[in-house]
């Protein structure tokens, strides 16, 4: 002991016990903590997901639908809303809405991990009953009647989507998204959910078989190769009015102007 | 005489054989020499005529397969995403000819972009016609004659564009049935007729397809025919320049030139369509759906030119008023967009050769075009027209603007509504000033010769920019210029008291007149131009000794920059001296 007693006001002893305490706190929380979410996965049941979603409600989300999902001035009440809407809004990016505008646009990076959108969905769904995230059963469109598809697109979705699935204008800057990057599970809770300004289309109005159906034109759409050549976007007659301006008649002009050339 | 190849021999023998029996021979040697005038815009209407004769063709084969008929089938072709959709039979034979017939989507993708480029092409021509006065006497009634065909070409693409019974096509039919029943009085009877009855009934397809197919063709012909030959009887009109007169015509022979160049661009014409035709698609129908009249998609609009009619549509305030009493309606937001301004437009572009003549008084006959800037409220009216429409076309893209720029619809209608009250005028005066500021310049350039850009220091010091003198061309384009003077203002009573009866019509007429000539930057007199060439000589002259020292061999007196004469001080002690002597 007369070693350490000699040596313990020595000016390194201090750094030497700090370095030493560091290391050991830290090694032990890395081995720990290395440990700890398996644990957590299963010891945890539902409760707790929707406890981390509430969490995760109350950091993202509470400002604008209120600390109880009530709802605010700013954001609807998200009681009965159902996981399939928290699904469909925050998986696509929609929400947490980046700044306040006419609409919700689709954004293409999503703070949340698929964990994350869980809980929270998990939490809202606990809020009340509503629609729950489309299970792969009700996904699976293999044997959808693609044309019957068709026609239930033609009555319920072109009016504001466009025939084909181009998206169109609504008023006030308001607008139907695009198509062509939806994911059969995004088609099916939108219908379910009504974002944004979409009807709600439950599965009274269209069974099952019928939102399978037209997830299977859509994705029809969306793979669909252009027989007649250059599709100019499926946009209809505007854009060959456009094309027939730029393109053809330049080509037309430039011949005559050619042709016209004074020979010398 | 003394030698003739086989090639002329063979020739000459058809030719006497055919003209014993013919009597071809005058005709031939009278017309195969006509002369026609060079100019790029004058094979605008080439343009026009060659994707006429491309339509006639395709359609042709597409009457061969497609059946104008709504009886209901179900479709059992090859495209999958149709299969089994109950749909009329000319959906079901168009969709068979883009699938199943062989080369049938292309000849019907070639059919539709021909038709487009045909209505494009007539515009565009006409634009030419008008900006260049070709219009005036003697060609008014070719000018009826192409605002005739530029119509019958809206009435034959639409049409075209309403038969195949798709989507998108229905959607215009049905748009075409509320602009008839807003016609007052008769609008629901004249709509009944035209489609026996409740839209879209059972006959309305194959009524519209012997319009489209013989009716309008047959006039569209009939109208071209008469059209070219007015303009073989009348000649050509030609641009000013050397040696062209209003009783001349400076060009090429019909024949070996123009049957080269016309044939050549026939087959570019052709050519561009037929590339188009298959490499771009063009109103994919399949896409659409058959129609049905609980249906409609977003973004559906017409082909680009009933896109005016569409924006008008789009843009009207939604008036309606009810006549009391009998409680009738009257809709003004489809009366006024759909049939009093096209009616107004159309009405306008057919008068204005006759007003023009009328506010001018010029009764001479008119074989040399105009430059545009030479008719500056001329050229300003047909802008402000065009700004108009080009407002009304954007008008009816208005969602799928929206759409592509992330605006708002109502925002878009409202800066129409704005704009097409408000740009209109100021395009008529931005262009007047634009063309009297080129007179101006034109003006400028036959006092003073052109500005050649090159800066000269004379002897005394000062600067200079040589002028250069035209050339014979562009003084005889100048000067082609014919300067109007406004008609003078009528009395009100002759110098014997009587009351002047016309004294209204001559007033609008002396004001019309003051409007369309009031502002003109004059021709200058030929002395002047002569004196201003002159000018422009002399600098050249003053410039020439520039020219020696370029080309010599040695540069001994040329000092600081200073051009110097013989005789002229070098230095500033000589240059001293010589002002003591003086």
């Amino acid at each position: 002991m007369k070693f350490l007693a000699a040596r313990r006001r020595s000016p390194i002893v201090a750094s030497a016990l700090l370095v030493g305490a560091l290391v050991t706190v830290g090694g032990a929380y890395a081995a720990l903590g290395a440990v700890e979410p398996a644990q957590a996965a299963l010891a945890v049941g539902a409760e707790t997901q929707v406890e981390k979603g509430q969490q995760l409600y109350l950091e993202g989300c509470s400002s604008c639908h209120g600390l109880k999902g009530e709802g605010t001035q700013t954001g609807p009440t998200l009681v009965g809303v159902g996981a399939a809407a928290v699904d469909f809004q925050v998986s696509t990016g929609r929400m947490p809405l980046a700044a306040p505008g006419a609409q919700a646009p689709a954004k293409t990076e999503n703070p949340y991990s698929e964990e994350d959108i869980a809980a929270m969905a998990a939490f809202v769904a606990a809020l009340g009953p509503g629609p729950a995230i489309p299970t792969a059963e009700q996904l699976d469109y293999a044997s959808a009647d693609e044309a019957y598809g068709g026609e239930l697109f033609r009555i319920n979705c072109a009016q504001c989507h466009q025939a084909a699935g181009q998206g169109g204008a609504l008023t006030q800057g308001k607008y139907a998204p695009s198509l062509m990057g939806s994911s059969p599970k995004t088609i099916t809770e939108a219908m379910l959910t009504g974002p944004q300004n979409m009807p709600v289309f439950s599965d009274a109005q269209l069974p099952v078989e019928d939102k399978q159906a037209i997830t299977s034109y859509i994705v029809g759409l969306q793979e669909a190769s252009s027989p007649g050549g250059l599709n100019l976007g499926r946009f209809g007659p505007v854009t060959e009015g456009v094309f027939l301006v730029t393109a053809i008649f330049a080509a037309l002009i430039a011949a005559a102007v050619w042709i016209g050339i004074k020979s010398r | 005489m003394t030698t003739t190849s086989p090639v002329e021999k063979v020739g000459g023998a058809t030719a006497t054989y055919v003209d014993q029996r013919v009597g071809s021979n005058k005709f031939l040697s009278r017309n195969l020499g006509k002369v026609f005038p060079d100019h790029w815009s004058f094979m605008l209407g080439e343009i026009a005529l060659y994707s006429f004769i491309v339509v006639l063709l395709t359609g042709v084969f597409l009457t061969l397969w497609f059946k104008p008929s709504m009886a209901e089938v179900v479709y059992d072709g090859s495209y999958v995403p149709l299969k089994g959709v109950l749909m009329s039979e000319a959906y079901d034979s168009a969709l068979n000819i883009s699938f199943d017939v062989r080369g049938g989507l292309l000849l019907r993708q070639m059919h539709h972009w021909s038709a487009l480029i045909f209505i494009a092409a007539m515009a565009v021509h006409m634009f030419r016609v008008f900006f260049t006065g070709a219009f005036r006497k003697p060609r008014e009634f070719n000018w009826l004659i192409g605002v005739g065909l530029t119509t019958f070409g809206l009435l034959a693409g639409f049409s075209g564009y309403s038969l195949p019974d798709d989507l998108l096509s229905g959607t215009g039919l049905q748009i075409a049935r509320g602009i008839v029943q807003a016609v007052p009085v008769v609008g629901t009877w004249a709509a009944f007729l035209l489609f026996d009855g409740e839209f879209p009934g059972t006959e309305f397809i194959s009524r519209l397809y012997g319009v489209h197919i013989l009716l309008i063709p047959g006039l569209i012909l009939a109208l071209v025919t008469i059209h070219l030959m007015l303009v073989w009887t009348q000649k050509h009109t030609q641009f000013p320049g050397p040696g062209r007169t209003n009783d001349n015509v400076v060009g090429y022979p019909l024949l070996p030139v123009y049957m080269a160049k016309a044939g050549g661009f026939f087959f570019i014409v052709f050519g561009i369509i037929a590339l188009v035709g298959g490499l771009v698609t063009v109103n994919p129908i399949w896409i659409f759906g058959p129609y049905m009249p609980d249906q409609v998609s977003a973004g559906s609009q017409p082909d680009w030119y009933i896109g005016f009619l569409d924006g008008a549509l789009r843009t009207m305030p939604n008036w309606e008023s009810v006549i009391p009493g009998v409680g009738w309606t009257i809709s003004w937001n489809i009366l006024i967009p759909a049939l009093v301004i096209p009616g107004i437009i159309f009405t306008l572009l057919g008068l204005y050769p006759f007003i023009e003549a009328w506010v001018t008084g010029d009764k001479r006959e008119h074989n040399l075009l105009d430059r545009p800037r030479n008719a500056p409220t001329r050229t300003a009216l047909g802008m402000m027209a065009i700004s108009f429409y080009v407002l009304l076309w954007v008008g009816g893209a208005n969602d799928i603007i929206a759409v592509a720029f992330d605006l708002s619809i109502n925002s878009i209608i409202w800066f129409l509504r704005i704009t097409l009250i408000v740009v209109p005028p100021l395009v008529f005066v931005v262009t007047r000033r634009t063309c009297l500021g080129l007179q101006r310049r034109d003006r400028e350039k036959l006092l003073h010769g052109y500005e050649s850009g090159r800066i000269l220091r004379l002897p005394h010091g000062e600067f200079i920019e040589v002028h250069q003198p035209l050339s014979e061309k562009d003084i005889a384009v100048i000067t082609a210029k014919h300067d109007y003077a406004p008609l003078p203002a009528p009395d009100k009573a002759d110098v014997d008291g009587v009351r002047n009866k016309r004294y209204r019509a001559q007033m609008l007429r002396h004001q019309l007149s003051e409007f369309f000539y009031g502002v003109n930057v004059p021709k200058p007199s030929a002395a002047e131009i002569e004196a201003g060439q002159h000018h422009a000589a002399h600098d050249a002259a003053i410039e020439a000794p520039l020219h020696e020292y370029e080309d010599a061999d040695q540069i001994h007196t040329f000092h600081g920059g200073v051009l110097h004469h013989p005789g002229m001080a070098e230095t500033n002690a000589e240059q001293l001296q010589q002002e003591q002597r003086s």
